[in-house]
């Protein structure tokens, strides 16, 4: 429920901004961050949360790729 | 300490007394019954389950009045996995199924598009989830406002977590937390200090990969029995947290008495609207109890006083595909986890 999934700033317009989720762009609420361009935030029910480093960024993604991978399997 | 075999060899070399370690977020929960982290701890330590999911912490009373206003004529819009909780009757998809207006939504500002594009209609929007949530509706809430939609409603069962968090250090049985890392981030890892001192347990705030949460079961094993506080996920939380979501929480919601599941009513530990916004409130205070369903466990899985296998239900009677419970409905529900990743069978 909490899972917030990372995303990259493609751009950002009157608090909204367009993202990249590994490859599906889609737009969310940018109202509760400072971001540009290029920055990585946390995206949490359409909305981003906080801003994360490229690196973090990437770990949580092809961890929560895996957990859904998953859980699609066994249903 | 820092690879995963020295840390796994801390954690093994622990002579102590046992410690009962509960993660409290549903996805550490199902990073741990992935990485099969549970079966690589030493006896003395168990990493419990918390109360870190919203869906399955939600009263049978919120979902029957959810029903009850699809049944009025409101358009209902939820998130997925609320859909199929039951409360006393039946879930939010028997209702669709009766055809009733319910759609699933990704976002509280879907729920407001719905709202813009049916002006002759009332949507209400299941607003469930901890901090990291609520400033999402706050912002949905201030966007209604700003253009004007009148028929958008929110019924809360918001959670907040340190409240939950102290009735169960209150109750003694968890040695150490580890703490939610998105919840954090809102509300920031400061928060932790003063409960950490209040009852002399350690906890610490992880991010979601196996690594994080071996890295906060050692720093916690290490720190047991006294009063600290760490940020094992400093890269995005932050001590004070987000001052923004914050704020915006802050303008739309204030603290009041409500219902968790297995830990009954909780003063304060809900959000609940300000009285100057109750046009946009569809009814939620006073959603506490309503009937539980029969045998289901759920109520001993979130706080961590049985593991979801200990369930005479369990695998048999309750599966994901016929669930009994909210926590096998919920994709970050205990018993949902561990079923699908088959997980250790060992507790
Ligand atoms: S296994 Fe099913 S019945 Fe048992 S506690 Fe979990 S959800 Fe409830």
């Amino acid at each position: 429920m909490c899972i917030a999934t990372p995303a990259r700033v493609i751009s950002i317009k009157e608090g909204r901004a367009k993202v990249d989720f590994s490859g599906n762009i889609m737009e969310v609420d940018a109202r509760l961050v400072d971001v540009r361009a290029g920055d990585y935030v946390l995206v949490h029910a359409g909305c981003a949360i906080e801003v994360m480093k490229p690196q973090q960024a990437r770990e949580l993604a092809d961890l929560l790729a895996e957990l859904e991978r998953l859980a699609d399997d066994d249903r | 300490m820092t690879t995963v075999e020295g840390m796994l060899k801390l954690l093994r070399a622990y002579d102590g007394p046992p410690l009962d370690i509960m993660e409290v977020c549903g996805t550490h929960t199902a990073v741990a019954a992935r990485s099969g982290l549970r079966s690589l701890l030493p006896q003395r330590i168990r990493l419990i389950s918390g109360p870190g999911c919203p869906v399955c912490l939600a009263a049978p009373a919120y979902i029957d009045k959810l029903c009850a206003l699809a049944q009025e004529g409101c358009i209902v819009a939820s998130f997925g996995d609320l859909l199929k909780v039951r409360g006393s009757g039946g879930s939010l998809l028997d209702a669709r199924a009766q055809g009733c207006a319910v759609e699933m939504v990704a976002s509280p500002m879907d729920a407001l598009a719905i709202a813009r594009h049916n002006p002759q209609r009332t949507v209400v929007m299941a607003a469930v989830g901890f901090e990291t949530t609520a400033p999402t509706y706050a912002l949905a809430l201030r966007s209604a406002q700003e253009e004007g939609i009148g028929n958008f409603r929110l019924l809360t069962a918001l959670k907040r977590l340190l409240p939950a968090l102290e009735a169960l250090c209150a109750d003694g049985s968890v040695d150490g937390f580890i703490a939610p890392g998105h919840v954090a981030a809102i509300i920031g890892s400061d928060c932790f200090t003063p409960l950490a001192r209040r009852f002399g347990r350690p906890f610490v705030v992880a991010g979601f990969t196996p690594e994080n949460m071996l890295a906060a079961l050692c720093t916690i094993v290490q720190k047991a029995h006294t009063a600290f506080a760490g940020n094992l996920y400093a890269e995005v939380v932050r001590p004070a947290g987000n001052a923004k979501a914050l704020a915006v929480i802050e303008a739309y919601f204030e603290p009041g008495e409500a219902y968790w599941r297995g830990l009954t009513q909780i003063p304060a530990s809900g959000f609940y609207l300000k009285d100057r916004y109750k046009q946009y409130d569809a009814g939620s205070r006073g959603l506490h109890g309503g009937q539980e369903r029969g045998d289901c466990r759920c109520g001993d899985v979130l706080t961590g006083r049985l593991s979801p296998v200990q369930c005479p239900l369990f695998g048999g009677v309750c599966t994901p595909q016929n669930a009994v419970g909210p926590c096998m409905v919920s994709a970050e529900g205990a018993c949902g986890i561990w079923y699908r990743e088959g997980a250790a069978y060992d507790d």
